[in-house]
């Protein structure tokens, strides 16, 4: 069947993946209230050098993870103050703190740069780890790997089947009706982008802490731009997310597995794959969106079965409401 | 729930919706609110759900004086409102629009709801798929769910903004047989309409607005007449003018079918000469925009042709229909016909000659100083547009006009306007009427359209009757043609 | 009222300014370093010499060609976050034509520049395209098409254009001399791309301010609807408004391969394209400013390598200063119109 090593490899995958997970999971909670929070690869990295330096400093891991999510709430809150309190432009405001944090994680970072430090511990689960199969992939990892499988549940519980949870996602698609049924929009648009927020600072954490321990300058490689193009491949949903997750996490190392095989396909493929996919999910979603000529169009193109699988699969327009602030009578 | 509103005013800056308006309802009474575009019952409306605060007055709900500060609030004092588009969330299913907003803990109980549900629809023979998606439903149908959600959430009165647009006669009967079960229930309903025949069938009480105030109260029984008395002023005698038609036909349309999503021409034919002017007459949303704009080339003809000045325009893209001679003055000035944020030298400069790639600015100032002279435009060239008062912006709209027109389309050309500013506007109509121009407008001013018409089409659910010559017709006749009865 | 206006904003701006210090400032001693050296050594290293002087004219070349393309999409209410992108394509259409086409330097020079404008245009066709006909948001397809364009040439460049001793990450062989761009003895900075990216700038701002086009780009930005209305063509000039603003950073991405390293490296946009967008939002969108801003931004970028070298600090402080600077500004902009609002 399959060989010890290919199931710890795709163990390794999972377990790689995870920031990936959290910053995807984070970032669909602040969508799907209406906000764009651009700011994910800077707040990721800044995270990332906070939790490891608390954690080296502090010699505690917790306090190190709770400063990751601390800073990545801190930095969401400002794209939402500064786009609802004081009405600038969302993406303004976070693509201005992306190249902020960026660069304060590498300056406030540099004394801990290449330093061995505190690691989350390898705790594979009694019991569970013994399953065959599934159990080496899914069980033989640390507490954080664990708690992105609940992050994964969690979220998609909360907005699914939480009261909290169908206010959210009403605020995102059409605020003036949550209005109208007594929902403070803007309160959980705040509320939430800090949530999000957190989590991708749980993201920057499981990166430094976890995955590739320590912290260098730019560190987590451009992990915030893919976490967004894998909320808008993924159709804004915790579990297709997550899947988005752990393709990408795949396609990054299989480059280089696969790599010998292959030597026709460069790797760059996997590097510019999700973007690209990004686009045509992008093109695929919004041709939908806008009746009439684009539906009519791109069946000419597809044979039918496969368009119905791909738009059943993308079935996921943006939150309605994303990007707009409401402005109460 | 007896409600009564007492000395309600509103000011929108100098316009003033309610002036003073006090109105009672009785409980356990199906109330008919009517009145044009304008007259103030969407803002009393607003009003009363908590959607808006007042000015000045006041609110009683069962003889206690109440402040509604939100919809929420609105909903606990008894108060719902259903929207002419429902305010629900079409990207949800119908039993989580059901469940959104009524109290509970921290989980969804979906299958108590779903009971719920299915019982009050049962009771009005409701027919709704509590996992349907709300997006794809009729409009009908989101209505029904809306008003089993209030009902649900304990309302005692409930407020219906023109309820019946969009919806099929099948869930207009289910709708209007619910409506008079509720109230022989106890629930107080206001039926904010403008279609008097619903409003006589319905209504044991009905409350005429105009302008921002009462103008008076029927009780049943009440005919349509008696109704559109009190919908529409007195107008004065029209006065004398040559007959027009100066040419050959400026507009044609044989056979034309304009579709939207929201309402449907069918098999319109006219023609219209050079130099006549044909007033567009019907309640909001009858079909007058559709017919204009098709004329103007911006929606386009499902069936039929249109020639434009002799060209066959059928199925043209809009900017022939600029280079054809036609321009098209719509409503919403601001939103659609003048570009918010730059200044009257820029739409001088933007519409100008084709003076080569550089922009002749003394050019242009001078152009613009000008136009303002000639259009007494109380502003200067640096003024930006959006700062213009609503009078100000239509005599740029029109100002910015070419000079030769073959077809002038212009939608409620006086909305908003003051007297003056009106007056104004139609003298300098009639002078391009004169050059040849054909002009066709829409209004909800009888004594506009009688006044200025050579010919006046009445729009009536998606129909358009045969033309009338305005000089062969009073105001009174034309406000019960527009009323829905025959000639 | 317009003095009162200026009055206004002049204030903002130094509070932003404060703002930017004070935090710094804060920063600074986190990191244990002395607030002060760092500011002289950022503010005054680009001064201390010619060649250093020469540096700020390098960095000032991309910086005011992307911020000049950026403004012409800003008019027509456009976000290109691709500019990024579109140097990279620039600049390896610059490459093609120096590697594969042997030629002259009076040949060459025109070449690579045609062709960084043709590549450029090209790359902002693309995210133009997906916009008016694909309806993608042009922030989701410029920063996917900016991807794109940096795995496009590392292909190349560990593919097709490796080096024949072998692929490494200093990028291709050197470009012949030919293709090189004369620089301005004692300095490493070239008379040829500076003066292209001054009329550049300055031609941007005369478009806008005194051109039908430009006026037209406004109205399109400003209400897409009434311009249409008026007869404009709004999809064919926002296609334009692209491939204008790709033509001007791919001729950015092509200087920085043919005058600044000779080669196609990876990364070879720098980042620039990202600090122009800092640039345009610090100019408030107005072209007057854009060579202020662009000045001292350029004087922190070749300040910043001294902190290294004498103080042990990283230079990213130089990044920190500029980025904090634009967001305070907006934050503080923001903050006065809301108070302003209230006061009516």
């Amino acid at each position: 069947m399959l060989s010890p090593l290919v199931i710890d490899t795709i163990g390794s995958l999972v377990a790689a993946s995870s920031p990936l997970v959290f910053a995807g999971i984070g970032e669909v909670l602040t969508e799907r209230v209406g906000v764009v929070n651009l700011s994910l690869d800077g707040s990721i990295l800044l995270a990332a050098m906070a939790g490891f330096a608390v954690a080296f400093v502090s010699g505690s891991l917790l306090a190190g993870v709770a400063a990751a999510m601390a800073v990545g709430a801190l930095v969401a809150l400002i794209v939402a103050y500064g786009s609802i309190a004081l009405g600038q432009n969302q993406v303004a405001v976070g693509f201005v703190l992306t190249l902020l944090c960026a660069d304060l994680s590498s300056f406030l970072g540099m004394s801990f740069v290449r330093i061995p430090g505190p690691t989350v511990p390898h705790w594979p689960i009694p019991g569970l780890v013994n399953i065959p199969v599934i159990g080496r992939i899914l069980f033989n990892h640390n507490a954080m790997v664990y708690l992105s499988y609940v992050a994964i549940v969690a979220a998609w519980w909360f907005l699914a089947h939480s009261r909290p949870g169908l206010q959210l996602r009403a605020v995102g698609e059409r605020p003036e009706a949550a209005y109208a049924r007594g929902i403070d929009a803007n309160r959980l648009r705040y509320v939430y982008t800090a949530v999000g927020g957190a989590f991708v600072g749980l993201a920057g954490a499981a990166y430094s802490l976890s995955v590739k321990i320590g912290w260098s300058h730019g560190h987590t490689s451009g992990m915030g731009w893919i976490a967004l193009a894998i909320v808008i491949f993924g159709g804004w949903s915790p579990l297709r997310v997550a899947l988005g997750a752990y393709l990408f996490g795949a396609l990054k190392s299989l480059g280089s597995i696969l790599q010998p095989t292959m030597p026709h396909v460069p790797t760059q493929v996997f590097q510019a794959a999700p973007f690209a996919l990004m686009i045509v999910a992008l093109v695929l979603v919004s041709g939908e969106a806008t009746e009439g000529a684009a539906r009519q169009r791109l069946p000419a193109l597809l044979p039918v079965r496969l368009l119905r699988t791909i738009t059943g699969l993308l079935r996921g327009t943006p939150p309605a409401g994303l990007g707009k602030t409401l402005q109460p009578d | 729930m007896k409600i009564e509103l007492r000395d309600i005013t509103k000011r929108f800056g100098p316009v003033v919706a309610n002036d003073g308006i006090s109105v009672t309802i009785e409980g356990g009474t199906i109330h008919g609110l009517l009145g044009e575009n304008g007259a103030g019952k969407t803002t009393l409306m607003k009003i009363l759900s908590g959607y808006q605060s007042c000015d000045a007055g006041s609110i009683f709900l069962d003889g206690r004086a109440v402040r509604l500060r939100s919809p929420a609030e609105a909903i606990t004092a008894g108060i719902g409102m259903l929207h002419q588009d429902p305010l629900d969330i079409p990207q949800l299913s119908v039993l989580d629009n059901f469940m959104l907003g009524r109290e509970g803990g921290w989980r969804l109980r979906r299958e108590a709801a779903r009971a719920t549900l299915r019982e009050l629809c049962a009771r009005f023979g409701f027919a709704l798929d509590p996992d349907a998606i709300v997006g794809a439903l009729t409009v009908g149908e989101r209505q029904q769910l809306e008003l089993v959600r209030l009902l649900s959430l304990g309302i005692r009165a409930i407020i219906l903004d023109e309820p019946t647009t969009g919806i099929s006669a099948p869930q207009k009967a289910l709708l209007f047989e619910t409506l008079q079960r509720l109230a022989g229930e106890g629930l107080t309903v206001v039926f904010v309409s403008h279609k008097l025949d619903e409003v006589g069938q319905l209504c044991s009480r009905a409350t005429v607005l105009r302008r921002g105030r009462v103008a008076g109260e029927v009780r049943a029984p009440f005919t349509a007449d008696e109704l559109v008395t009190l919908m529409f002023d007195q107008c004065l005698e029209r006065s004398p003018r040559e007959p027009a038609c100066l040419g050959a036909p400026a507009v044609e349309l044989r056979d034309a079918s304009i579709c939207t999503y929201r309402i449907a021409l069918h098999d319109v034919s006219i023609s219209v000469c050079a130099g006549e002017v044909l007033g567009l007459a019907g309640l909001e949303g009858s079909g007058q925009s559709l017919f204009l704009q098709a004329c103007a080339g911006i929606l386009p003809i499902a069936s039929g042709a249109i020639t434009v000045a002799g060209r066959e325009m059928t199925r043209q893209p809009y900017r022939r229909y600029l280079e054809a001679g036609v321009a098209f003055v719509p409503a919403a000035r601001l939103e659609e016909g003048l570009v918010s944020g730059l200044t009257v030298r820029e739409h001088v400069a933007l519409l100008g000659d084709g003076g080569g790639p550089f922009i002749r600015w003394p050019h242009a100032d001078a152009l613009a100083a000008d136009m303002i002279r000639t259009y007494n435009i109380v502003g200067t060239p640096h003024t930006a547009v959006h700062e213009l008062s609503g009078g100000n912006q239509q005599r740029a709209l029109l100002a910015l006009l070419p000079e030769r027109l073959n077809l002038l389309l212009m939608e409620h050309p006086t909305r908003g306007l003051d007297i003056e500013s009106a007056d104004w506007v139609w003298s300098r109509l009639l002078q391009r009427r004169e050059q040849g121009t054909a002009i066709i407008f829409t209004s909800t001013d009888l004594d506009e359209l009688v006044e200025n018409s050579d010919r006046i089409v009445v729009f009536s659910g998606g129909a358009m009757s045969q033309p009338v010559n305005a000089c062969d017709i009073t105001c009174e006749e034309l406000g019960h043609l527009i009323g829905g009865r025959r000639p | 009222m317009k003095a009162h206006l200026a009055g206004r904003r002049a204030l903002l701006a130094l509070v932003a300014i404060a703002l930017t210090f004070v935090s710094s400032t804060i920063i600074l001693l986190l990191a244990g370093a002395n607030p002060l050296e760092a500011f002289g050594h950022l503010l005054t290293g680009a001064f201390e010499s010619p060649r250093k002087l020469g540096d700020v004219a390098v960095a000032a070349v991309p910086l005011l060609l992307c911020s000049a393309g950026m403004l012409v999409t800003f008019a027509a209410g456009l976000w290109n976050i691709g500019v990024e992108g579109q140097m990279v394509a620039g600049a390896v259409a610059a490459t093609w034509a120096a590697l594969a086409v042997p030629a002259p330097a009076g040949v060459m020079i025109p070449l690579t520049i045609v062709a960084g404008l043709a590549g450029g245009a090209l790359w902002g066709l693309l995210a133009g395209v997906l916009k008016t006909y694909g309806h993608v948001h042009e922030i989701f397809a410029g920063l996917g098409l900016n991807f794109v364009s940096m795995a496009l040439t590392n292909y190349l460049i560990f593919g097709p254009w490796k080096p024949p001793d072998g692929a490494t990450m200093s990028g291709t062989d050197p470009f012949p001399e030919a293709a090189w761009m004369p620089v301005i003895t004692g300095t490493r900075a070239s008379a040829i791309p500076l003066l292209l990216a001054v009329v550049a700038i300055a031609a941007v701002y005369v478009m806008l301010r005194d051109t039908r086009w430009g006026l037209t780009l406004k109205a399109i930005g400003l209400n897409g609807q009434a311009a249409r209305r008026m007869g404009i063509n709004d999809r064919l000039h926002v296609l334009v408004a692209f491939a204008v603003c790709g033509g001007l950073a791919g001729l950015a991405g092509a200087v920085q391969a043919t005058a600044v390293y000779h080669r196609l490296i990876p990364g070879i946009s720098g980042g620039y394209g990202y600090l122009s967008q800092l640039v345009v939002l610090l100019s408030g969108l107005r072209a007057a400013w854009v060579p202020l801003v662009v000045f001292f931004f350029s004087v922190v970028q070749v300040g910043s390598p001294r902190l290294e070298l004498r103080m042990q600090v990283d230079s990213s402080l130089g990044g920190v200063l500029q980025a904090s600077l634009v967001l305070f500004f907006l934050l503080v902009n923001g903050l006065g119109r809301r108070l302003e609002r209230r006061r009516e």
